[in-house]
């Protein structure tokens, strides 16, 4: 017979350690109590967020323990050109964390999913006649390349940099977006060239390696990841790259044109870059907002933005001017590429309004 | 996804990145390893359509826990001696996490392998929901278990206590510095692959013993992440084996790395699980148990003693080290001792040791008595305000330690302290290998070799200096460790709420002077500075 083994459990205990068991000195008090939240009461958003990442200007008092061997370490507000008397006001206004990430992210993941599902169920790549294939398998397919190099050069590079947690969770997240988009994009593109359809699945690297029409916009990605200051590399890409280029190419062609070929698949994905880029034009915009009205360095910060369009914007226009030829790959052509063109452009001078910033006199020409 | 599917989907997003022609990613973080001749090594295939479900998936169980925690009234079984110390480890370990997600870029930025650079963005993203996960696991503390303060301060509090600073470098060493010191050795193989096992597996366990079955439910949901991160840090590892310059600041970092991680986890977990506890059986396992078994075996033996094939030398002799401070220079003991005895600035409570502990703790470190068990006394003896001081300002055989310049953890094992004039300021370590780490490694030169990348040690390094010769009542109030009537002291060397009296005030603690032993030790002349460090060398801790 078998041996018994000894079990052994720790016992519990009734405590009574619950809220409200005793009255005493600070038994009521239930909140964070370090910080200001920005509302009466302070969102979860702000509570996890908050003073996460310390910083010597609020109570941090044995300042960075480690340093790099050439400057100090920490979060230095040395590492970007601009200039904020207060980099903690900024809050993401999509309150991203935990929760947000994966729920918003899985429901996307879940509407691709479906969709792909159904595409395939319905055989409707089928339908799709050999221009609006060509036209997916080389520029949706070179497209996908820019947002991944945006998402790990550019955004993930980005949320090591800022002063604050708050600036850099939500740069975070604007990478994880991209990532994922990115990768729908290549997996569609993976689809795609598994159906039963004329369609060169690697012709994407091709594409976005040698096509003359996209080699400006590659040159945009590959200099925009090379710029060390993170505020203008944020700014460089969401407040001009993403709507002179990005916009311009996912909302003002394919989704405008989509499904007068006679694809219902692809704008339902790009769509949900769309919707991510709305999310994080809305955390970008708020962050130089509060950049361009500071009481202290609004002016100064302007100025410096408008140094920072001078060099972006016309690497960005002649990116976009480049892509011109794509407008015409399609059978059914359904928007020109003047009228998407100055679609985007008067989106970007709202923006830039909002921003309080001076229209860039190329945007005219 | 079948597995099928994955690998082809993984294939397929490698096909994502490509060579720039035009200009290349800044380097904004830089290394003075190489990867010239590094293969491309494979990280654990991770795509983001099935990484977002399956974390939801995970978050759902975490939050439904949390929910039935407080349906079921989980606080009615807490142990309070369990939850105070939790005041300072969550206070703690959100930096961290974030600042691994801060270091991704880091290690990307570092190493050019498109595929592993992947699996770094996806640890960006987990790091970011450790951090506000545990943040919210807080602040539920906050709001249902009987004692809020601490808890209600608690990033303040992190960024101004000296235990809070010990924890620090956890993060800190993470996002500066030469780039794969900082974001692969430090943080992934030492770390994550190493110490997560004692922070989110043993911890958590001791925390169900006492009540709490949420700590474990969070902490379990992280570690599942941690196995990925592992991957990636071996990854990284094995490419920068392939480069033999490579070697030598392996072996460095893989020293400094460990004897940090050894130094400050097992300061802070050691303590949790040892003095935290109600539960003393004696077939529990001992921290000392939980290490051998976590860290030796685990670690020690199945993944740091394979890469000798590889021909690096690992610190074995620091492996054996750490082992002989935990179960033979009563590391964990000394420390909870120097805890205890700085109850007034702490933003927690510390409860007072009872005959069970003392029989248990001499049932699983013998001696722990005769060294320990008449300070434990005099700790309860001196619990109440109104007949006597603190007992850091009352004789009770202790002198208050000198802090190790490199891990800021002081040096409790007194016998091993060194002291030693450097950057011309008189410095004291905890062991050979601080200073070592002070006073070789962080520098812009290694063994003849530049490394210009290397980190520094900067800050004021010793807290108490901010504090010297002040009021110790002045000192409580600057931290705003004090409770809501203005004048109660959050820290208290006991778990009584019920009485107000038996509550320290800033009263009771004013006139005591509390002082910085560097700055004292810098203001002596050679003799006595010789005298004092031989004295207080000879005040050593090994158990008879």
């Amino acid at each position: 017979m078998a041996e018994t083994k000894h079990r052994s459990f720790p016992r519990i205990e009734f405590t009574d350690s619950e809220a409200g068991a005793l009255e005493f000195p600070s038994s009521k008090s239930r909140t964070y109590n370090y910080y200001q939240p920005a509302k009466l009461r302070a969102t979860m958003y702000e509570d996890v967020t908050v003073d996460v990442q310390p910083d010597p200007d609020r109570h941090l008092t044995q300042g960075w323990i480690y340093g790099f061997g050439d400057g100090p370490g920490g979060y230095p507000k040395e590492w970007t050109a601009a200039k904020s008397s207060n980099w903690h006001a900024f809050l993401d206004p999509n309150e991203e964390w935990d929760q947000t990430i994966y729920r918003n992210n899985s429901a996307v993941v879940r509407q691709v999913d479906l969709c792909l599902q159904n595409a395939k169920r319905a055989r409707a790549y089928d339908g799709w006649n050999s221009a609006w294939l060509k036209f997916i398998e080389r520029n949706l397919g070179a497209w996908m390349h820019a947002e991944n190099g945006l998402g790990l050069h550019v955004f993930t590079a980005v949320q090591r940099s800022g002063p604050t947690n708050m600036i850099n969770t939500a740069v975070a997240v604007n990478a994880a977006h991209k990532m994922r988009f990115a990768q729908d994009l290549a997996l569609f593109n993976l689809d795609l060239s598994e159906a039963d359809v004329q369609f060169d699945g690697s012709a994407h690297k091709e594409v976005w390696k040698d096509a003359p029409e996209w080699q400006p916009t590659r040159e945009v990605v590959e200099r925009l990841t090379a710029v060390g200051d993170w505020c203008e590399l944020l700014f460089a890409t969401n407040v001009v790259f993403e709507q002179l280029v990005g916009s311009l190419f996912r909302s003002e062609l394919v989704m405008q044109i989509a499904a007068r070929n006679g694809d219902y698949i692809t704008p339902t994905i790009v769509g949900t870059g769309e919707h991510d880029y709305d999310r994080d034009l809305s955390y970008t915009r708020n962050l130089f907002r509060l950049l361009t009205r500071d009481e202290e360095y609004g002016e100064t910060n302007k100025v410096l933005f408008g140094e920072w369009m001078a060099t972006w914007v016309p690497r960005c226009l002649a990116a976009a001017q480049a892509l011109q030829p794509i407008w015409s790959q399609p059978a059914d052509k359904a928007v020109t590429f003047a009228a998407s063109f100055d679609a985007a452009k008067q989106k970007f001078r709202s923006l830039l309004e909002e921003l309080g910033l001076d229209i860039p006199k190329e945007l005219d020409q | 996804m079948s597995r099928q599917s994955l690998t082809k989907a993984h294939a397929k997003i490698t096909e994502l990145s490509w060579e720039p022609t035009f200009a290349t990613p800044a380097t904004r973080f830089g290394t003075d390893y190489t990867f010239e001749k590094a293969p491309k090594k494979d990280p654990l295939k991770q795509i983001m359509r099935s990484y977002f479900p399956m974390e939801e998936e995970k978050d759902n169980r975490v939050y439904g826990a949390m929910d039935g925690a407080i349906r079921g009234n989980m606080f009615r079984q807490v142990q309070q001696r369990w939850l105070e110390w939790q005041k300072l480890f969550l206070s703690i370990i959100p930096f961290p996490e974030i600042s691994a997600a801060r270091a991704m870029p880091m290690a990307i930025d570092a190493v050019p392998n498109p595929e592993i650079h992947n699996g770094l963005a996806v640890q960006m993203i987990d790091e970011v929901r450790h951090s506000t996960i545990q943040m919210n696991l807080k602040k539920l503390y906050m709001n249902n278990y009987i004692d809020p303060a601490g808890f209600d301060m608690t990033e303040k509090a992190f960024a101004n206590n000296y235990a809070g600073t010990i924890g620090r470098q956890f993060g800190e060493g993470f996002i500066t510095g030469d780039a794969i010191t900082a974001a692969n050795i430090y943080l992934t193989v030492v770390a994550e692959t190493a110490f997560t096992n004692t922070l989110f597996v043993a911890m958590p366990d001791e925390a169900a013993a006492n009540g709490d079955y949420l700590l474990p439910t969070v902490f379990h949901s992280v570690q599942s992440d941690e196995s990925r991160h592992i991957s990636n840090g071996y990854s990284i590892l094995l490419m920068a084996l392939a480069d033999e310059r490579n070697r030598p600041l392996l072996e460095r970092d893989l020293r400094y790395a460990w004897w940090n991680n050894h130094c400050v986890v097992d300061a802070a977990i050691g303590t949790f699980i040892e003095y935290g506890t109600k539960d003393r059986r004696k077939d529990r396992e001992s921290y000392a148990e939980m290490w051998r078994r976590w860290i030796y075996d685990d670690y020690y033996r199945s993944y740091l003693l394979p890469l000798e094939k590889y021909g690096l030398t690992i610190p074995h002799d620091l492996v054996e080290e750490a082992w002989k401070r935990i179960v033979d220079k009563g590391y964990v003991h000394e420390v909870a001792r120097f805890f205890a005895t700085g109850w007034p600035v702490n933003y927690w409570r510390i409860d007072a040791m009872t005959d069970k502990d003392f029989e248990w703790f001499e049932a699983k470190y013998p001696g722990w008595y005769s060294k320990y068990g008449k300070w434990w006394e005099n700790y309860n003896r001196l619990a109440y305000p109104g007949r006597n001081k603190p007992i850091a300002f009352e004789d009770v055989g202790y002198q208050y330690p000198h802090r190790c310049w490199t891990c800021m953890v002081p040096a409790l094992i007194r016998e091993d302290m060194v002291t030693e004039k450097v950057d011309d300021q008189w410095r004291t370590y905890c062991s050979e290998t601080c200073y070592w780490t002070d006073a070789v490694a962080f520098r812009s030169e290694y063994d003849g070799r530049p490394t210009p990348n290397m980190g520094r040690l900067t800050g004021f390094r010793e807290w108490e200096t901010l504090h010297h010769g002040k009021d110790l009542a002045d000192i409580v109030q600057d931290l705003g460790y004090v409770r809501d009537d203005g004048k109660t002291l959050i820290g208290q060397p006991h778990l009584d709420l019920d009485d107000p009296k038996k509550m320290w005030t800033l009263d009771d603690v004013r006139g005591n002077t509390f002082n910085s032993p560097n700055v004292l030790l810098n203001e002596m002349s050679d003799a006595d500075r010789e005298a004092h460090v031989a004295a207080y060398k000879a005040n050593g801790t090994k158990v008879a």
